[in-house]
């Protein structure tokens, strides 16, 4: 799984086909030295090409190491990913971390533990059964016979890693799934600093862009910078240059109040925006997802419903930043992007230079919950940088920014027709799962997608974004398959090839409407059937981990002797994370009341193995929370010529008095694969609300967010 | 120039006026606790305590700090002496990104200075000018409570 999702698509590195394939992102890194090195002073660091962006992936994927090697977690140094030394683990996204890079650094370990205590048993002549590794020293019948530090310098992992390589037995892990307190925090919370935002380098200059006044734009006149500030302009590209920050946003004020630009209008009508989705489809690419026609009882009723939801935005808290540097014909970047390498990619390509010109050093950002501005802002910072040679540049976006020119996850509509037997047995599912794509992230395709690409004097094109192969999860039609036993099936998914505001991966992509869609319909089957939502599932669902998850959720929030308030509602729901990733099964219990409040989560989970449990209950808990802020509140707005929702105010997200108690239990198998657990329970989130709604209202909604508005 | 006290330390800061008590203590006074997240008094990344009372130092003018004590998550404590809230904060794993917390920290001091034993609502109340994306509410709200607990005792 971790395997087909990787390859090809994610990252920038070839594979050889001839060699033998080796697990995660070892497959196409092959040497150990890329992921370990041992030091003499007694530490080994660890080089994950996955970064971490609050999820705790280095915590993780640390403890997963020290276990292996069988040394004190206070041992590992965890180092930050790069060009070009890091191993290239293509993106951190689609849950994939562990999977991809736990597994690579756990086989990795064995490999290397297996080398070095070879090596010993040669030297010494202890057999290498009878040694055993004690906080990294190895220890024979007679004592210590040697260790990883007294090695550390033999150049030992300067080879390929084998695929014979053993890691331990489940019984034998001792530092995996213990919770282990995040390595990142202490720093996070004594405000020393952490974040890119945080870089000060001797001479540094801050930058500020000015952003035209409408998505489609041409600057005709560039004002002058005052006294000790610099403009720098490229085509469409405007920024400002100062040595200061309240400078630049003084000078950013001036030159924006002076910018003259010629606009036009080409978003579409947002009072309407399903029905342009519509339209705009029938111009679109309509390809088959899956086809299913199995002996089947024949067709009692039909349901036809459609499910619409808008724009969202990551609105991350800090906004996107990055720190350049120009060196000759070499340009350093330090930036919170997702994928080092990616990134890379496509500011070389902008720039039209080679790979090697550009260095990419990931330090961490705030949250970012799937493609935000992240990679853009470093493009614009090396865009910026190049009019000071050797000076280091700052450059932050403002909210406005941020809530306004970064990637956004494509509005959806979804038309589902269902039919079932005389029974209620579900028969039949067909699907028409309409939307932008939902990657435009970089390094994927030869014209480079940040968004200051289209605007340079030489321009590139802007090319409608794509949708990851169903191999890797699928974009728009991710979790657009139900899970449930329906014996015939016709998904289809609606690519637009038109894209007036760009569009990019957030937490769980298509799956946010496509769950809930499903969820929201076999409700409605189940009602029509006169049974018992959780009842009607459980005869739908096979898979015995997807069972399990739903009856923790129903018994965690008492669903079998649940009783009617007035105003309060019920709702329960589950998915398996891209059908092949982590299952969550959530009850939600709303509030209604001038708008609707979700009062209480419950969350059950299964991630597979699990690594660090704190931290997989952590990820949960705030998937839920997103899922719940998605489905009350948010939304993009927009009038024809550009996003208008661009503060915290046109953009709502929930805050601390609005935020629902969350109860998370996960069933922990440590015999599975891990699947991963940052995605898993925000789409299940949204259609527990949707069913608790009906339960209180008697309504189902069929529009996000689920304000008065769109529940009148 | 400015004249106040931060951190418990005497500090001047030549900026011109108007400039924001966020840019002084992330530019010249060197601090990265307080960070900017909107420049709006939405998100409260950027809160500080003045003489005591949670306030937006992206929009306050520095020289209305002239005089004053000004606390951010620094002067809480270190990782030598942590605040106790900073101890709960680590203790309960009451973040993920992270970039809230600084904030949070020091509007929960001030609330724990004005009210030792505050109900759940009290503290969601207290916190609701602080924004979290990454869902750490409850765990936020546990570390308060825990904090509180030990200050108490
Ligand atoms: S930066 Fe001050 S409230 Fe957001
Ligand atoms: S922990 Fe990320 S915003 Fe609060």
């Amino acid at each position: 799984m971790s395997a087909t999702s990787s390859s090809g698509f994610a990252h920038t590195t070839p594979v050889d086909p001839n060699k033998p394939k080796l697990p995660g992102s070892l497959n196409v890194n092959r040497r150990l030295s890329q992921w370990l090195r041992f030091s003499a002073d007694g530490t080994v660091e660890v080089h994950p090409g996955k970064v971490e962006i609050g999820q705790g992936i280095l915590t993780t994927l640390g403890q997963i190491a020290a276990d292996e090697l069988d040394v004190d977690f206070a041992r590992i140094r965890m180092v930050a990913a790069s060009t070009p030394a890091s191993p290239d683990e293509g993106v951190t996204s689609g849950s994939l971390s562990t999977q991809d890079s736990g597994t690579a650094i756990r086989h990795a370990a064995a490999d290397a533990r297996r080398i070095f205590l070879s090596v010993t048993s040669q030297r010494t002549g202890v057999p290498i059964e009878s040694l055993v590794v004690r906080d990294g020293a190895f220890i024979g019948p007679q004592g210590e016979v040697g260790s990883y530090w007294q090695l550390a310098n033999a150049d030992l992992l300067e080879v390929e890693a084998s695929p014979e390589a053993k890691p331990k037995a489940i019984e034998a892990r001792r530092q995996v799934g213990v919770s282990t307190p995040r390595i990142d925090l202490p720093e996070k919370v004594f405000g020393t600093g952490r974040y890119v935002h945080d870089m000060r380098l001797p001479g540094m200059l801050h930058a500020r862009v000015i952003r035209p006044v409408a998505r489609a734009a041409t600057l005709m006149a560039t004002p002058d910078a005052p006294e000790g500030a610099q403009v720098v302009r490229d085509g469409n590209f405007l920024a400002v240059l100062a040595p200061t920050e309240w400078q630049a946003e003084a000078v950013a004020a001036r030159v924006t109040a002076r910018a003259m630009w010629s606009v036009r209008d080409t978003l579409p009508e947002q009072a309407q925006h399903a029905e342009y989705l519509r339209e705009a489809g029938a111009r679109g690419e309509r390809t088959g997802v899956l086809a299913r026609d199995d002996a089947a009882p024949s067709v009692a009723r039909t349901e036809k419903r459609s499910f619409f939801r808008p724009f969202l935005a990551h609105a991350s808290i800090g906004t996107s930043c990055a720190v350049a540097q120009w060196n000759g014909d070499a340009v350093t970047i330090w930036s919170h992007t997702q994928g080092p390498y990616n990134l890379r990619a496509d500011v070389s390509r902008t720039l039209r230079t080679t790979e090697d010109k550009v260095l990419i050093h990931h330090m961490e950002g705030a949250g970012c919950y799937g493609h935000n501005g992240a990679d853009d802002v470093a493009l614009e910072a090396a865009l910026i940088a190049r009019a000071v040679p050797g000076t280091p540049v700052r450059l932050l976006w403002s909210r406005a920014e941020e809530l306004g020119w970064g990637p956004f996850s494509s509005a959806m509509l979804v038309d589902v027709e269902a039919d079932v037997a005389a029974d209620g047995t579900l028969v039949a599912w067909r699907s028409n799962i309409i939307s932008n794509g939902h990657s435009g992230r970089p390094g994927r395709s030869p014209i480079p997608t940040l968004l200051a690409a289209s605007q340079l004097e030489d321009a590139f094109p802007v090319v409608p974004s794509i949708n990851p192969p169903m191999a890797g999860g699928g974009g728009a039609p991710r979790n657009g398959i139900p899970y449930y036993r329906i014996p015939k099936l016709d998904v289809q998914t609606t690519r637009l090839l038109e894209m007036p505001i760009r569009s990019s991966a957030l937490r769980g992509l298509g799956a946010t409407l496509n769950v809930w869609s499903i969820e929201s319909v076999l409700d409605e089957l189940a009602e029509a059937a006169g049974e018992d939502p959780v009842a009607y599932r459980l005869r739908h669902l096979e898979d015995p981990r997807a069972r399990a998850v739903l009856q923790k959720a129903a018994d965690m929030c008492g669903w079998a002797t649940r009783t009617k308030r007035e105003g309060w509602g019920l709702g329960i729901a589950f998915a398996r994370y891209k059908n092949t990733g982590a299952y969550a099964a959530i009850a939600a219990e709303i509030e209604a009341k001038e708008r609707v409040f979700c009062r209480r989560l419950w969350v059950a989970g299964d991630a597979g193995e699990i690594v660090n449990p704190d931290g997989v209950v952590n990820q949960f808990e705030g998937g839920a929370i997103h899922g719940a802020s998605v489905a009350l509140l948010e939304q993009v707005t927009f009038d024809r010529r550009n996003i208008t929702s661009d503060n915290w105010d046109g953009y709502r997200v929930l805050r601390f008095t609005e935020v629902p108690a969350v109860e998370t239990a996960m069933l922990n198998h440590p015999e599975a694969p891990f699947l991963g657990s940052g995605e898993a329970s925000m789409a299940p989130t949204i259609a527990a609300i949707a069913a608790a709604i009906h339960d209180a209202l008697g309504i189902r909604p069929h529009a996000l967010p689920f304000t008065p508005e769109n529940l009148a | 120039m400015t004249n106040f006290t931060l951190n418990g330390a005497a500090v001047s800061v030549d900026v011109p006026d108007g400039t924001s008590l966020l840019h002084a203590l992330r530019g010249p006074l060197g601090l990265s606790g307080p960070r900017y997240g909107c420049g709006d008094e939405k998100c409260g990344s950027c809160m500080v305590l003045l003489d005591g009372v949670p306030t937006f130092a992206c929009t306050l003018g520095v020289e209305a700090a002239g005089g004053k004590c000004v606390t951010t998550s620094e002067g809480l404590g270190d990782m030598a002496a942590p605040h106790p809230l900073q101890a709960a904060f680590l203790a309960e794993q009451a973040g993920q990104c992270g970039w809230c917390l600084s904030g949070i920290l020091v509007s929960a001091s001030a609330l724990l200075a004005a009210n030792p034993d505050p109900s759940e609502d009290e503290i969601r109340v207290a916190l609701d000018p602080h924004l979290c994306r990454c869902g750490s509410h409850n765990r936020i709200i546990r570390a308060v409570r825990r904090a509180a607990q030990e200050m108490r005792a």
